[in-house]
């Protein structure tokens, strides 16, 4: 169905725009004026934005929170920090890589762009996204309040625990509205002729994440609320502080946290088309593949921190075929089927890349950001398979930490990607191509050294936490607080050469509507693209319209507006 | 002189029916893994305990199985809302409208009811705070139902309303009513 709808405040915003221009002569008014029309727009491009700068924001706070790890790591059976703070950090580490980096970049990514990719002029219900990211961050900022003075799961005041479930809860609210307005845009205001099957990698991938996260989300805020009330007043049935982790933690631990990268992912096969000029081949086995991923809403069904695999010594060694199924089917369900599908996505790029002669190759930081994002998430998603078996005994090492970092860091560098492909719709400029590789690239290097050393200390039995006896992990910590470092150092220039380019420091201005020769419509319209995204709103007669148009083949017609 | 050609009729709006289906997807998952925690909270007390309700706590089961009854009224009333609305009849598209509303009332005044009649405190321990807690979550669920039973009716007296959202109405109170009869059966019957 389709619904061509304009933003509910673009009445205000004409009014502001007026208010803007009477007001020149006086600076405070017409600053205060820009102020609400910036955080109190419903334009789900400024919404957008809102979400991409606070998830970036969290994530060098987070990375910053990894680095001070990493100091009190370097030696395992010293304290260098107060030791007050360590259960903090950690908690601060586990629930700022899901909800304070994961899920608002991820967020970003769908409301900043799948309206203009699916051609609606505005997203659906605006408020509710507008309100969600707001709960969103109320919630965030409530975590941290409750963090800094002594709460989180291993907290010792009691209000500030309660606080840090509270403020989890309410940063739930927000997601779940979020994810709302946007799966109801993609079902229900896509432009004429765009079937499902015409759905971008990108939108398609937005589409499996916020429907998950309106499945899994409430699932986490119904197990809050008997956390809460149980915390705040009777305390015996689940454990008080400590229960916390044990009954709402399988939303920060792995596959639930695929469900986040889930767009970091998608992005893969949305680049690889444009900087190999070719179609998407067996587009239904990309779809597949990305709602493969989206398997890993199995972890909230259950509510299991880990859906583990016996071997040896174990049931799986009898000759008993139903003990085996018994362990062996619920073991692929959760770890193995997302891994089936990032497979899927991947032999679909491949197929995209495959050499033909004639063939140009147009790589962009963009192709680069992606190409790291999803190899990082593919291997944080080959390390929860290794870790989820028992007998390699990797539960309760650091080994875990280590998925979740490339899982984390991973969707960072897919997110970075999405701001540098479509920073011409959102800003009208484009980021100096040769300095955004080159983050590509730093971004990489850093995720591997700060997960990958953990990889290995953790099949050195380095346990989860802090402190360690053997002296041979050192080296291993050292190089993950190295890529850490790094990481911090890749943020921040990333949001530097951004700045940058928004104030006319580097970077494109003129370019043009469609600079990186795109398939999908979202390059028909202008840059930056105008309010309601679309002056008129072509009807859609392939996956790849923009293409067709390039080609000669005219596959637009008309308009409804 | 040739006029031009008309442009193709406007698309259905759907986006309440599917914005108001996915809010009905989470309200269900919600209660979905509150009664899961619940049951399993249930098991380990019976296991360990030999009880799960607290000694001296007798749950009234009268206003438990009106509100379940009263469900049956929401769904009628919210149905009728939509027949009405669909034959254009808005005088009893409110009237309807304002009998859901009423009952759902109803609804929430029984529950408070069974809070008194219990006399059961918050802090008594695990049961109270998790009974609290998924009944508490029920009220507020219905308060939303409310609100939008509201909203729908001044949309309608206002000659704003649509079928569409009538639609989107009577799913939400359809949904309600799976919701307390799970409730019901775990909560006031299974105890």
């Amino acid at each position: 169905m389709t619904t061509i709808e304009s933003s509910p405040d673009a009445g205000v915003s004409a009014r502001s725009a007026v208010d803007v221009d009477t007001a020149t002569s006086s600076g405070t008014s017409s600053r205060l004026d820009a102020l609400v029309a910036v955080f109190a727009s419903t334009d789900h491009k400024v919404i957008g934005r809102h979400w991409f700068a606070f998830g970036l924001a969290g994530l060098l706070t987070v990375v910053v929170v990894n680095i001070l790890i990493g100091v009190e790591r370097l030696d395992g059976s010293d304290v260098a920090l107060d030791v007050e703070i360590l259960p903090q950090l950690i908690d601060a580490q586990r629930v700022g890589l899901v909800f304070v980096v994961l899920a608002p970049l991820a967020m970003a990514m769908a409301v900043a762009f799948v309206p203009l990719q699916i051609g609606a002029r505005a997203i659906a219900f605006p408020r509710l996204a507008f309100t969600g990211f707001w709960m969103w961050l109320g919630g965030a900022v409530l975590t941290v309040i409750a963090l800094v003075n002594n709460g989180g799961t291993l907290g010792g005041d009691s209000d500030m625990v309660d606080l840090f479930i509270a403020g989890i809860g309410l940063a739930s609210l927000g997601l779940i509205a979020s994810a709302g307005s946007v799966a109801t845009s993609i079902l229900t205001s896509r432009a004429p002729g765009m079937t499902m099957r015409r759905l971008s990698a990108s939108t398609w991938s937005a589409l499996v994440f916020s429907v998950g996260v309106v499945v899994v989300l409430p699932v986490l805020f119904g197990t809050l609320i008997y956390l809460f009330l149980d915390h705040r007043n009777a305390r015996t049935g689940f454990g008080g502080n400590e229960g916390i982790y044990t009954w709402a933690g399988w939303l920060f631990t792995q596959p639930t946290t695929f469900l986040f990268a889930i767009p970091a992912v998608g992005l893969l096969t949305e680049i690889f088309p444009i900087t190999f000029g070719r179609r998407t081949p067996a587009r239904g086995i990309m779809y597949a593949g990305l709602a493969l991923v989206g398997a890993a809403v199995f972890g909230a069904v259950t509510q299991q921190n880990i859906q583990n695999l016996p071997w040896s010594g174990s049931q799986l060694s009898t000759d008993d075929l139903g003990e085996k199924a018994r362990d062996l089917v619920p073991y692929f369900l959760f770890n193995g089927l997302p891994v089936f599908g990032a497979l899927l996505v991947l032999l679909v790029a491949l197929q995209i890349a495959r050499p033909a002669a004639g063939m140009k190759v147009n790589v962009t930081p963009a192709t680069l950001f992606a190409f790291f994002g999803f190899g990082m998430v593919f291997v944080g998603m080959l390390g929860n398979l290794i870790h989820a078996i028992d007998d390699v005994a990797l539960q309760g090492t650091v080994f875990e930490e280590a998925t979740l970092v490339y899982v984390a860091y991973g969707a960072a560098l897919g997110a970075m990607g999405a701001i540098v492909h479509w920073a011409p719709k959102l800003w009208g400029r484009t980021l100096n191509s040769l300095a955004a590789m080159g983050l590509a690239v730093l971004g990489v290097a850093a995720t591997v050294l700060a997960a990958f050393p953990l990889y290995i200390s953790g099949l050195l039995d380095q346990g989860a936490g802090v402190f360690y006896d053997n002296s041979d992990l050192q080296i291993w910590n050292i190089l993950s607080l190295v890529g850490h470092g790094l990481m911090a150092v890749t943020v921040l220039a990333f949001v530097g050469l951004l700045a940058a380019t928004l104030l006319g420091r580097g970077g494109d201005v003129e370019v043009g509507d469609d600079p990186w020769n795109g398939h999908t419509i979202e390059w028909a319209t202008t840059s930056p693209a105008p309010r309601d995204n679309f002056v008129d709103v072509p009807v859609i007669r392939s996956a790849e319209p923009m293409l067709d148009l390039r080609e000669g083949t005219a596959t637009t017609e008309g308009s409804d507006s | 002189m040739h006029a031009l050609p008309a442009p193709p009729p406007p698309a259905p709006q759907r986006q309440l029916l599917v914005g108001v289906s996915l809010a009905v997807v989470a309200a269900v998952m919600a209660t979905g893994s509150m009664l899961a925690v619940w049951a399993l909270q249930r098991r380990e007390a019976i296991d360990f305990e030999g009880t799960w309700l607290p000694d001296g706590v007798t749950i009234p089961e009268v206003p438990t199985n009106v509100m379940l009854i009263a469900f049956i009224g929401i769904c009628v009333f919210g149905q009728w809302a939509h027949w009405s609305a669909e034959h254009g009849d808005r005088g009893h598209t409110v009237l309807a409208l304002g009998s859901t509303f009423l009952v759902a009332l109803l609804v929430i005044n029984a529950q408070f009811f069974v809070y008194t009649q219990m006399e059961l405190g918050i802090a008594d321990g695990t049961y109270a705070a998790m009974f609290y807690g998924i009944t508490g979550f029920f009220v507020a669920l219905m308060i939303v139902g409310m609100l939008l039973t509201v909203v729908t009716a001044f949309q309608f007296i206002g000659g704003r309303g649509n079928r569409e959202l009538l639609a989107a109405h009577a799913i939400y109170w359809y949904a309600m009513a799976a919701i307390y009869s799970a409730i019901w059966f775990l909560v006031y019957v299974t105890k």
